[in-house]
């Protein structure tokens, strides 16, 4: 089990890496679904099935495709002149070390908890259903609100003044005779 | 002043003469009273209420007059009315008109304050006052730049003197915890022994304060120049009151100065010194009114030296007969000036006898009187009096008299000088008209005065009359005369020869012209005469040139700058830290970060 | 044996930082918004590590309600870079700089 975890764990990292430098934004997509996908084997090993599925079906499986929708529908292209100029290496420098302090930060920060050490349970559906229903029912309706909202935002955000209609449908001028 | 246009020039009139010459009437009725019916304790007292009252210093509102004060008013008042009657015809084509009649009575109010005051405060708030009238008076044609350069000039000599007097006052509260006159001199010989160093520097402090207002040495250059002003006052202020001010300030502590000997010393020496300077300055000037100026300050020297050796009422009977015949000059100096088309210069008039033969005559008995031409002239009396007791005082010296004689010498010489120049020989320039009755009847009524004035007070050997002295005898100390002296007549004798001299010589020098006086004229000598001996040279160097440098590097106000620059450092920083807020997202989530860092470092206490 | 807690958490930690370094260093507003989700998800992971420690189904909770969250944040924010590339035509996140302060930002 130990296992799995840190190679999957590595190959979570790597591909999230590769994800943030890539240029092409299909490509970086498509590591980040990786990525998602190996979170997910992590949480099947930490005895969340559920969340495993949830994971992948809903992250993996529609916001990053909405992502990529977006990404085909600007049509952007390649862009490959513009992200070599942008991302250079000097740009890595400060972020990098501003990461690093954090991450010192962290470490330090976990140094001085103690943790005792619980066998691996399983948390199947059934109890994540029932706490969901029961405990957390005011979050779980205040959450379809949110995604209502959600919903409406992106509809009326996404509306254009202008409408762009495809040049097939463009009325062709006549010629007069 | 604020009637100017609605009240008529004969409204104005009446009320500013009517004013002054009230008030000379009530100061005749109280004199009759006061001499009639001597009061007890030998004043009148009222007050009006208490002005303030602070940590246990307290001073009123409230009024004193015994003899010296009322000696004082009447001179203030008469001469007073005399020349505002005179300044109604002399001031009737100025547009000032309003103006000018308001100042010379908020002077004639100030002046009284001062005199009638029975505590310090009072007496400095009329000082005060009677500096600022000068101030404005001087400066009344303020459209010509000279004349507020003169003006300025005055203020802040006088001024050097009023911080000098108001150290003192501090002094004095210091000491005894009250600026009431009466109180002062009684308590005075108690607290302190005679020449205690508090003594000598209270004296000598209140001393500078009346050698500012009185143009002694050293604070005698603003004079001169003050005859910018119209000669109404420089008639009013610059001979008779203002200038005797610190006279009256020092006769009246005289308790004080005489607890510091040495600063009597000093008030003698620095009169003899003034008279002698300014005897020769006179002698050396071309314009009409600074001769007189220059006179002023002289006499004003004799009256200083008279009060150092403890003849303090020879030095108020000076004073009197000197606000007469000084103040019948400039008038008619005034008068002079006026209708010969504001010509100042001297060497331009001449031959004014016979043109103006009302003026001349007036002139001339008040010349005479200044010259304490014997027996005749009221200024015989006073000048001789003044005279005997600086030998015969028992702080007097023979070198105080010399002084005073050489300086009688002088006078008669300038004075006749100036007669001579402007009223004989060949008229250069033509009068307008003849001065009209609001101009003559006042000179005609001061030359009677210089004349008959110094009958009341004869000298021992000549008659028994002491009406004066007999008046001011509760106010002063006795005055003791030394062991040995020489009999009063051959003094008198000597005088009276020196002044029929110094006429004579100057009638060969200047109206026969035996002896060559331009020589006299034209030498480097008289050129430092006439420039004062130097002083405004000196001050000039010493002071005025070092402040204006001073404030030359000071011009951006770099004190300022050292205040200001915090502010412009908060700022700037301000600035600065603004740049940040440069709308870029990215930016945004770095300081976040940043401050995210800084936040977890604090919160694990490392 | 499980894998220690602080290793799991390290993990989460790490993967954080990435996403914070990926939304620090890309211009291209896509990948910051992908930048975001990464950092989401790993702060999500956290909350399902810790209720796995535990046996509660409390941590899978919590995640489900980050994950409702992410959904509706970026239909937003898609929907908004919709809007700024149609009017901007550019997807430069520098580019979006209107509310800078004018007058001390002059030149930038």
């Amino acid at each position: 089990m130990n296992t799995i975890f840190y190679i999957t764990a590595a190959v979570a990292i790597i591909s999230s890496l590769l994800a943030i430098t890539n240029k092409n934004p299909i490509h970086a997509l498509l590591y980040l679904i990786l990525s998602l996908l190996s979170i997910s084997v992590i949480f099947y090993t930490l005895g969340a099935p559920f969340i495993a599925a949830l994971e992948v079906i809903v992250y993996a499986g529609a916001i990053m495709v909405l992502f990529i929708f977006v990404v085909m529908m600007l049509n952007v292209g390649l862009q490959e002149e513009q992200e070599n100029k942008w991302l250079t290496p000097q740009m890595f420098l400060i972020p990098s070390i501003l990461a690093a302090a954090l991450l010192v930060l962290f470490v330090i920060a976990l140094k001085d908890f103690h943790f005792e050490k619980h066998p691996a349970i399983v948390v199947g559906p059934k109890e994540v259903g029932i706490s969901l229903f029961t405990t957390y029912l005011i979050a779980v309706e205040l959450s379809a609100i949110l995604l209502l909202a959600g919903i409406v935002g992106a509809y009326h955000l996404g509306k254009q003044k202008k409408k762009v209609i495809h040049r097939f449908l463009v009325k062709q001028p006549r010629i007069k005779k | 002043m604020l009637f100017n246009r609605v009240i008529p020039r004969r409204g104005i009139a009446l009320l500013g003469v009517g004013s002054v010459a009230l008030s000379a009437l009530i100061t005749i009725i109280a004199g009759i009273k006061f001499l009639s019916i001597p009061p007890a304790g030998g004043a009148y007292t009222t007050t009006i209420y208490t002005w303030l009252s602070t940590g246990g210093f307290t001073a009123d509102i409230a009024f004193r007059m015994d003899a010296l004060t009322l000696v004082f008013c009447f001179v203030i008042t008469f001469v007073g009315a005399l020349i505002h009657l005179y300044s109604v015809e002399f001031m009737k084509d100025d547009d000032g008109f309003a103006r000018f009649f308001a100042y010379m009575n908020l002077f004639v109010s100030s002046m009284l304050i001062l005199v009638l005051s029975n505590n310090l405060l009072l007496l400095y708030l009329g000082w005060e006052g009677v500096g600022l009238c000068s101030y404005l008076l001087i400066g009344f044609w303020y459209k010509d730049p000279a004349n507020d350069y003169a003006a300025r000039k005055a203020f802040i000599v006088t001024r050097i003197g009023d911080t000098f007097m108001i150290v003192g006052l501090f002094l004095l509260v210091i000491t005894f915890g009250t600026l009431n006159i009466d109180t002062l001199l009684r308590q005075a010989p108690l607290v302190w022994s005679s020449g205690s160093p508090v003594a000598v520097i209270a004296a000598l402090l209140l001393l500078g304060g009346a050698l500012g207002k009185s143009a002694q040495l050293p604070l005698q250059t603003w004079l001169p120049d003050a005859m910018a002003g119209p000669s109404p006052v420089s008639a009013l202020i610059h001979a008779a009151t203002m200038v005797t001010a610190g006279v009256y300030l020092i006769a009246r502590l005289n308790v004080l100065f005489i607890l510091a000997p040495e600063v009597l010393a000093a008030i003698a020496i620095i009169g003899a010194a003034t008279l002698l300077i300014a005897g020769f300055s006179a002698l050396t000037q071309h314009d009409l009114k600074r001769v007189l100026a220059y006179s002023t300050i002289s006499q004003i020297g004799y009256m200083f030296l008279a009060l150092g050796v403890g003849a303090w009422s020879a030095a108020i009977f000076h004073f009197m007969i000197h606000a007469f015949f000084k103040a019948l000059l400039f008038l008619g100096a005034g008068s002079i000036i006026l209708l010969l088309h504001e010509e100042h210069d001297m060497h331009k008039m001449g031959g004014l006898r016979k043109k103006m033969p009302i003026v001349f005559l007036t002139f001339l008995i008040g010349g005479a009187s200044l010259s304490a031409l014997p027996l005749i002239t009221a200024g015989f009396y006073s000048k001789d009096q003044i005279l005997w007791f600086s030998l015969a005082s028992g702080i007097g010296s023979k070198w105080l008299w010399l002084a005073g004689i050489a300086g009688a010498l002088l006078t008669s010489l300038y004075t006749f000088r100036m007669i001579f120049l402007v009223f004989f020989g060949e008229a250069k320039t033509e009068p307008k008209h003849q001065p009209g009755p609001l101009m003559t009847i006042p000179l005609i009524i001061l030359a009677a005065l210089s004349l008959i004035g110094g009958f009341i007070e004869l000298p021992h050997n000549l008659g028994p009359v002491h009406l004066f002295s007999r008046l001011l005898e509760p106010v002063f100390p006795a005055l003791i005369l030394s062991e040995s002296h020489a009999p009063e007549w051959i003094i008198q004798v000597i005088s009276a020869l020196i002044a029929i001299g110094g006429i004579y010589l100057a009638y060969l020098l200047f109206n026969k012209k035996t002896l060559s006086s331009n020589v006299i004229e034209k030498s480097r000598l008289s050129h430092f005469f006439y420039q004062g001996w130097g002083f405004d040279w000196l001050y000039n160097k010493l002071f005025v040139l070092p402040l204006v440098w001073l404030s030359q590097i000071d011009k951006k106000d770099f004190i300022d700058k050292f205040y200001s620059s915090l502010a412009h450092a908060v700022n700037y920083s301000g600035t600065l830290l603004s740049r940040t807020q440069n709308g870029k997202l990215r930016w945004y989530v770095m300081v976040m970060v940043a401050g995210l860092i800084l936040l977890l470092t604090i919160m694990l206490n490392l | 044996m499980t894998v220690p807690m602080e290793t799991q958490i390290l993990f989460a930690g790490v993967l954080f930082l990435i996403g914070l370094v990926g939304l620090l260093v890309r211009r291209n507003i896509i990948f910051m918004l992908m930048s975001i989700e990464l950092m989401l998800n790993s702060a999500a992971m956290v909350f399902v590590m810790g209720g796995a420690h535990w046996g509660h189904a409390d941590g899978q909770v919590m995640f489900i309600f980050i994950l409702t969250v992410s959904a509706a944040e970026v239909s937003v924010g898609l929907a908004l870079i919709l809007q700024m590339y149609h009017h901007y035509r550019t997807l430069d996140a520098d580019s979006m700089r209107k509310l800078k302060d004018h007058k001390a930002n002059e030149n930038l």
